[in-house]
């Protein structure tokens, strides 16, 4: 009977049940549709704009177009021959009057330090196109380094469409005149220290906000409702006030004619006024003060959700309060420590603002090279290569932890 | 019922002149001397906020008293930390360890007392056997059933033998077929183990089934401590009598008293006999208490003097299958139930004007409600 009925309805279960369920979703899709177009406009399409700008080598092949073609089949070895000098001449030429051969210099100019002298004043020597056949010996006669290979696999190495040349500067290697990967030279070999310190600073502030932030998140956790919501607006205060003004009064404070100082000073617990800004103390100090919600919001709301049941069940167990601490409670905190550690970590190595007013030159993270890239010098290659590198050291974080988390669950929740 | 083959004499408890205050003017124990002896179930019953669970709580050291003594096995406990009492506990939502196994819960108690590994293991499974757990082992507490959960948690609190084992409403969040079930098996355990429990329930059903005695709490104060039949049979008191089971209600003046007899005047007419029991003296008022299963439905005068008698009218007849509730508009009490066995109510009909009747040792003269 029920069978019959089933069968004989014309469209399969399935399909109809899909077919009931479509306005539902298309009401769900309806409701986010807005946001999912203001992250595809203000996020998705820049950042996929700023990754693309870090393999991007557009300059070479815009401005050189016939060198770059010409130099398709060079093997590299030895010099080019004559055709490659003659369309160089050509574009360099043509890019003069035309006012674009900066760009191509800037961009040269990275590979081998000292090309944009070579191309430039090549340029402005060369008054007419070279006659046929005399090109090579023409340019080798107005700028010898035309003679030198290296300049050659430069340009090659630059004719794109797609280069590795600025992600790999941003992890201090580089490509030598035969394509393979070296490190590159001592003098340009900073951004590995740079990543370590933005690293190792962020490692500092996360364990400083642990250590600081856990007993506040335990009272407030413990406190009855009325109390714990008037500290949780003393935690909350520093969260709505601007970063700026914050940073700025941490100045005010830890400066030398300073608060702290002055008191120490009238205290006669020192004589010379102690260097508390300007330097990495002064970094630890602000963005861990920046920084503490961060942490302390996550654990609060993991703790607050942990039943006083479980250390009453530990004592009656034979457990003293130590080892119900670290057996029973600290385990059941993990998901907090978890969140709240990635959370602090991933927005202390992005930091700018605080570590540039606070700290000092030998301070500086890696958000500051990115900003120095992009407004001083206008290297978007770079700066986006930095960036992409920050982006992936994050993504892998959150993705170790998000497995973590997941283990967890997967091995039995930690709710019952 | 009787647990006398378990219990001893010997206590293993004593509070003396217990009292606990939380805010400082109320006191919501008043004052507690109670001794629970060795061996024995007994239940702390009582309404919420009658102080059972304080009472509980003391004992288990998460509060103190705020003044009087609790001894147990003769040592003062009073302010020594909860870790070293060597009393287990069974809590009301279990507080298994969310984050360890069931092998791991129940062997806690022994880690923490430096147990070796090899004793733990042998003993977590003889206490996972008993529990009948044992394929659950490596399980979290969150895939278990509520049943199980509250079987792991017993099994925890006793693995480490502990000299007394305290259970606050274990059973309450389970459903009412699982929660007759896990009552004899924790009675099971009690009498296999010779455990020394206390229990604390507000369900007077669950403290008939289970306690060797049941202590009744109300308003800070025990107001009987004794075995279950003698609580429902021989309430001291008005609370005790309407707590436990259902009784009907009779308020009237004290006329004499005679060697443990009480003639009652009641207050819409006629007179009773009852066991004086809780009363003042003549001219006191009082409060009568009968049993709904001790009353007869007469529909003429027997002439029986030995019983009383008073007139009455039927209003009601409800039928419950075993038996048959009958409520009638008696002098003093409009909604007087009698508790008619199965087939008794033949020839009953609503309106009809009938007699109640009771024996006078059927009837406690108490304080007046």
């Amino acid at each position: 009977m029920t069978a019959a009925f089933v069968a004989g309805a014309d469209v399969p279960l399935k399909r109809r049940l899909k077919r009931s369920e479509r306005a539902r979703q298309l009401r769900a899709l309806g409701l986010v549709m807005p946001l999912l177009a203001f992250l595809l406009f203000t996020f998705v399409i820049p950042l996929a704009g700023m990754i693309w700008k870090s393999v991007d080598d557009w300059e070479v092949p815009q401005v050189l177009p016939h060198t770059v073609a010409a130099l398709e089949h060079w093997n590299g070895q030895g010099l080019p021959d004559e055709a490659a000098y003659a369309a160089l001449a050509a574009d360099m030429r043509a890019a003069r009057d035309a006012g674009t051969l900066p760009v191509a210099a800037k961009r040269l100019n990275y590979v081998v330090n000292g090309f944009r002298t070579t191309l430039l004043s090549t340029a402005r020597k060369l008054k007419e196109q070279p006659a046929p056949g005399t090109a090579k010996e023409t340019l080798i006669g107005l700028t010898p380094a035309w003679g030198e290979r290296e300049s050659w696999t430069a340009i090659k190495s630059a004719s794109g469409p797609v280069t590795s040349y600025y992600l790999l500067a941003a992890v201090d290697l580089t490509r030598n005149a035969d394509g393979a990967i070296v490190s590159a030279p001592e003098d340009q070999a900073i951004y590995r220290d740079v990543f370590i310190r933005t690293f190792t600073i962020g490692i500092g502030v996360t364990v400083l906000c642990l250590v600081l932030g856990f007993p506040v998140a335990y009272l407030l956790a413990n406190l009855p409702t009325g109390r714990s919501n008037l500290l949780m607006i003393f935690v909350l205060l520093p969260f709505w006030t601007s970063l700026l003004v914050r940073t700025c009064a941490w100045i005010v404070i830890l400066q030398s004619e300073g608060i702290v100082n002055g008191s120490l000073q009238w205290l006669g617990v020192i004589d010379e006024p102690l260097r508390l800004i300007y330097n990495r103390f002064g970094v630890y100090m602000a963005m861990t003060h920046v920084l503490l919600p961060f942490m302390i919001l996550p654990l609060y709301s993991v703790m607050r959700s942990i039943s006083p049941a479980y250390m009453r069940a530990a004592a009656s167990l034979g457990a003293p309060p130590t080892t119900a601490f670290w057996r029973i409670y600290l385990p059941q905190t993990i998901p907090g420590i978890g969140a709240g550690c990635l959370l602090v970590f991933i927005l202390a190595i992005g930091y700018y603002i605080t570590p540039a007013l606070v700290g000092g030159a030998a301070d500086q993270m890696i958000s500051a090279f990115i900003a120095f890239y992009t407004t001083e010098t206008v290297n978007w290659g770079l700066a986006s290569a930095l960036g992409a590198v920050l982006l992936l050291s994050t993504l892998v974080l959150a993705t170790v932890y998000g497995k973590l988390a997941l283990g967890r669950q997967t091995t039995g929740g930690l709710k019952n | 019922m009787d647990g006398g083959m378990i219990a001893t004499t010997e206590t293993l408890v004593r509070f003396t002149g217990v009292q606990k205050s939380y805010d400082g003017e109320h006191l919501v124990v008043k004052s507690l001397d109670l001794d629970i002896r060795k061996g024995e179930f007994l239940t702390l019953l009582g309404p919420s906020g009658s102080g059972k669970t304080t009472t509980l709580m003391m004992l288990a050291g998460f509060e103190v008293p705020t003044q009087g003594e609790i001894f147990l096995a003769d040592r003062p406990i009073k302010n020594m930390p909860p870790h070293k009492r060597d009393i287990g506990m069974v809590f009301q939502n279990y507080a298994l360890f969310p984050h360890l196994t069931i092998e791991e819960n129940v062997a806690f108690p022994l880690s923490v007392r430096g147990v070796s590994k090899a004793e733990i293991k042998e003993r977590v499974a003889a206490a996972l056997d008993m529990i009948k757990l044992g394929n659950l082992a490596n399980r979290r507490p969150g895939q278990l059933s509520g049943g199980q959960q509250q079987r792991v948690a017993l099994a925890r609190a006793l693995v480490f033998n502990p000299a007394l084992v305290l259970m606050d409403e274990p059973l309450g969040a389970l459903d009412k077929r699982l929660r007759e079930h896990m009552q004899l098996e924790i009675k099971r355990l009690h009498e296999t183990m010779g455990l020394t429990v206390v229990y604390v329930t507000h369900d007077q059903g669950e403290a008939l089934t289970m306690s060797d005695r049941i202590a009744v709490f109300n308003d800070g104060i025990v107001q009987q401590i004794d075995r279950p039949d003698a609580l429902y049979e021989r309430p001291v008191n008005s609370f005790v009598a309407n707590f436990i089971g259902e009784s009907n209600v009779l308020s009237g003046v004290v006329e004499n008293i005679e060697q443990g007899w009480v003639r009652v005047a009641l207050d819409t007419g006629g007179t009773v006999t009852a066991l004086a029991v809780n009363i003042g003296g003549p001219g006191s008022r009082t409060s009568l208490s009968v049993r709904p299963e001790r009353v007869a439905i007469e529909t003429g005068d027997s002439g029986d003097t030995t019983m009383n008698r008073l007139p009455a009218t039927l209003t009601d007849l409800i039928y419950l299958g075993d038996h048959t509730l009958a409520v009638l508009h008696t002098p003093g009490n409009p909604e007087f139930m009698v508790k008619l066995p199965a087939g008794a109510y033949a020839g009953l009909v609503p309106g009809q004007d009938v007699y109640i009747a009771f024996r006078p040792d059927d009837c406690r003269a108490l304080d007046p409600v």
